[in-house]
């Protein structure tokens, strides 16, 4: 879908931007708003380029940098750092090689923690773009990574 | 509906999708029709049953029958033995649930002694069928709200005591008097739902489990403060919540329970949902507020308080989804039959969420006073693997550490506040004898860090501070010196910050000093 079409899903009211910039985000290949999103965004808005530029940057859900086909989004908060998520955290980046925020060399998975998901029953636990996967140990995040880089 | 022989119940949400649900329901529909009994057995999605990390979960009515840890593998078995044949899988029986009960139902199966007021439809009906929650007294409690004068809804509320459910405990029929005395052309009723708190699920299985029930709480305070209009805000991640609350809606709205002239009553209201995008902040009222008219999440000053001055400078109220899902039952039921619950000072019942090393965590509902050690060992199941209790964040990140002295305490808002801890939004997390308290004060801080909206100098500098000291504390590098710090930081940033999030930083930090003090120092150099 190009951008114009999902701009005129919404009405041009400023309440809408955070569901423009949802779809915006969830539009682009690389997970993230872009250069030109936010001056679309901005321009439909009839706002200045620096004010979408803050509503961005402002939430953990979107992104201003590119990322990878797939991200991980593993919780670091107090119920799954009991359950230890710390050494996930760890196991992650070493099996991935990269660090927190980063993307794999072929571009295939970023690494982010995120702040509780409200699955803490189920703790230690991650989303994979928009799937949640719990009871986390390293031989199921494997198996999980392993799944996915098959499928595509 | 058919008359059928046996009911059985998916529970969809999160925690069991995860755990592959959507594909046994595929599974066990075909098995069904290849046993030739699709007309003799309805298969129903549920909400949540309450009991989390038990896998797929399935219960067979009239039986009251729980199976857990099922899979596709599992389903013909299922349906042979159980379906066909009417004898158990003893293999896949589930035996360790909370304690539950009902309210004015039937006892169902191993769930005992709950007494469920805003869950009461949770796991037992299907949440994608406005049919199902009218067939359970649904929207009996706005048409009575319609023969009483809003203020006469106001009032039954007062008398209830019902307050806040958020964690902030303030009384809910107050804010709705301040915003319905307030004149304006326009009010609204916005539903937080922007649950961030750690440890906490309560709103998305309610949600999840009863959308409905949230719907109907709205039209209620909507009617009784004035606004034709509400939102709910919910958190960007909560997607399966989101796309309940929008079918929900739209069958409201067909059913006319939402629109013009509602039951004839003359009264008009809709709901809009409104996505988050990842701010604990925005759980703060006045931050919601601006995140809904499209800005940063930033907290604004108060007063003038929303009530006064809110969404677009508008009359407002925001309520938390669990406040908001009492009503209906306060309304139709009375407020003398709700006080019948919980305490003399603090009515009703609490949702709870108890996590961490118990042996069976989930989310119970439980009248409000219920010792902590009820709550973790006749609804946990007690700690995991028989391991002794040594404390348990309560409140989630802002929330108390508690020592095993704290186990007798009575949980409600009034009398937590009298051992200078907080309820919260009713996360527990419990820690048994292996966990490490400076670790989890680390943990703590660093969410705080993280989450810090940075408008305010306190709450920015003073977070960064408390994670490096901590981080120094951690690594057996703290001084004496370090803790005092630790601990002044914090009350100057309780004393200044601008909103709840820096100023309820040293609750944590004291409480764990309160109950560990030996564990932390032991840390320091």
């Amino acid at each position: 879908m190009d951008r114009e079409a999902i701009l005129k899903k919404f009405k041009p009211t400023l309440d809408n931007i955070l569901y423009i910039l949802h779809d915006l985000q969830d539009n682009n290949p690389q997970h993230y708003l872009d250069k030109n999103d936010i001056i679309t965004c901005a321009d439909y808005l009839n706002v200045p380029y620096s004010y979408v530029h803050s509503v961005a940057s402002f939430y953990t859900m979107f992104s201003l940098k590119p990322r990878g086909r797939n991200i991980i989004r593993l919780c670091d908060s107090p119920p799954c750092h009991l359950m230890g998520s710390k050494s996930l955290i760890d196991y992650l980046k070493g099996t991935l090689n990269v660090n927190i925020g980063e993307t794999t060399k072929d571009g295939m998975f970023t690494l982010e923690t995120t702040s509780c998901l409200g699955v803490c029953g189920v703790a230690p636990a991650m989303m994979l773009n928009d799937e949640m996967f719990g009871n986390l140990t390293p031989e199921k995040v494997d198996s999980i990574l392993g799944k996915r880089r098959k499928e595509i | 509906m058919n008359l059928v022989r046996n009911h059985v119940l998916i529970s969809i949400d999160a925690g069991t999708i995860m755990a592959g649900a959507r594909a046994v329901e595929k599974a066990l529909v075909e098995e069904i029709a290849k046993q030739g009994l699709s007309d003799e057995i309805a298969v129903l999605e549920t909400g949540s049953i309450g009991a989390t990390g038990q896998g797929v979960v399935i219960v067979v009515y009239p039986e009251g029958v729980y199976y857990g840890h099922v899979t596709v593998e599992d389903v013909p078995q299922l349906v042979e033995e159980h379906l066909l044949k009417g004898r158990q899988v003893k293999k896949l029986l589930l035996t360790e649930l909370p304690k539950q009960h009902v309210i004015r139902k039937e006892k169902t199966g191993l769930l005992k002694e709950q007494p469920r007021i805003v869950l009461r439809n949770s796991g037992i009906i299907n949440p994608e069928s406005i049919d199902e929650y009218i067939a359970n007294e649904g929207y009996e409690a706005t048409a009575k709200a319609f023969t009483l004068k809003p203020e006469g809804v106001i009032e039954e509320i007062k008398q209830s005591g019902l307050v806040g459910r958020g964690g902030a405990a303030f009384p809910t029929a107050m804010k709705w008097g301040f915003a319905r005395k307030t004149p304006g052309d326009q009010k609204y009723i916005i539903c937080n739902a922007d649950e961030g708190e750690p440890g906490t699920f309560k709103d998305r299985l309610i949600l999840e489990g009863d959308p409905h029930k949230l719907i109907e709480g709205m039209i209620i305070a909507g009617y009784a403060i004035g606004a034709t209009k509400g939102f709910v805000y919910i958190r960007g991640e909560y997607s399966l919540s989101i796309e309940r609350l929008e079918k929900a809606i739209a069958q409201a709205r067909q059913y006319g329970l939402l629109g013009d002239n509602i039951l004839e009553s003359g009264f008009s209201f809709d709901l809009s949902v409104m996505k988050g995008a990842g701010a604990y902040v925005c759980g703060e009222e006045t931050a919601l507020i601006e995140s809904l008219e499209g800005k940063r999440g930033h907290p604004r000053a108060k007063p003038p308080f929303p009530a006064v001055e809110g969404l677009w400078h508008k009359p407002t109220v925001v309520n938390n989804v669990e406040t908001l899902a009492n009503v209906p039952e306060i309304v139709q039921h009375g407020a003398a039959w709700f006080k019948g619950y919980g305490t003399e000072k603090c009515s009703g019942t609490k949702v709870f969420t108890i996590i961490g090393n118990v042996a069976t965590p989930g989310l119970i509902e439980a009248e409000m006073g219920t010792t902590l050690r009820d709550i973790i060992y006749e609804y946990a199941g007690g700690i995991k693997e028989g391991k002794k209790f040594k404390g348990a964040l309560v409140g989630g990140a802002a929330g108390a550490f508690l020592g095993p002295e704290m186990l007798d305490v009575r949980m409600d808002f009034v009398n937590l506040k009298e051992y200078a801890a907080v309820l919260g939004s009713g996360a527990i997390l419990v820690m048994d004898e292996n966990a490490d308290i400076v670790d989890m004060l680390e943990s703590v801080l660093h969410f705080f860090k993280h989450e810090s909206c940075g408008h305010c100098v306190p709450c920015r500098l003073g977070t960064a501070q408390l994670v490096k000291i901590i981080e120094r504390v951690a690594d057996s590098k703290g001084t004496k010196g370090d803790i005092d710090k630790l601990v002044k930081i914090s009350e100057v940033m309780r004393d200044t910050s601008f909103c709840p999030l820096g100023q309820s930083l040293n609750l944590p930090i004291s409480s764990s000093l309160k109950y560990f003090r030996n564990e932390i120092f032991a840390r320091i150099q």
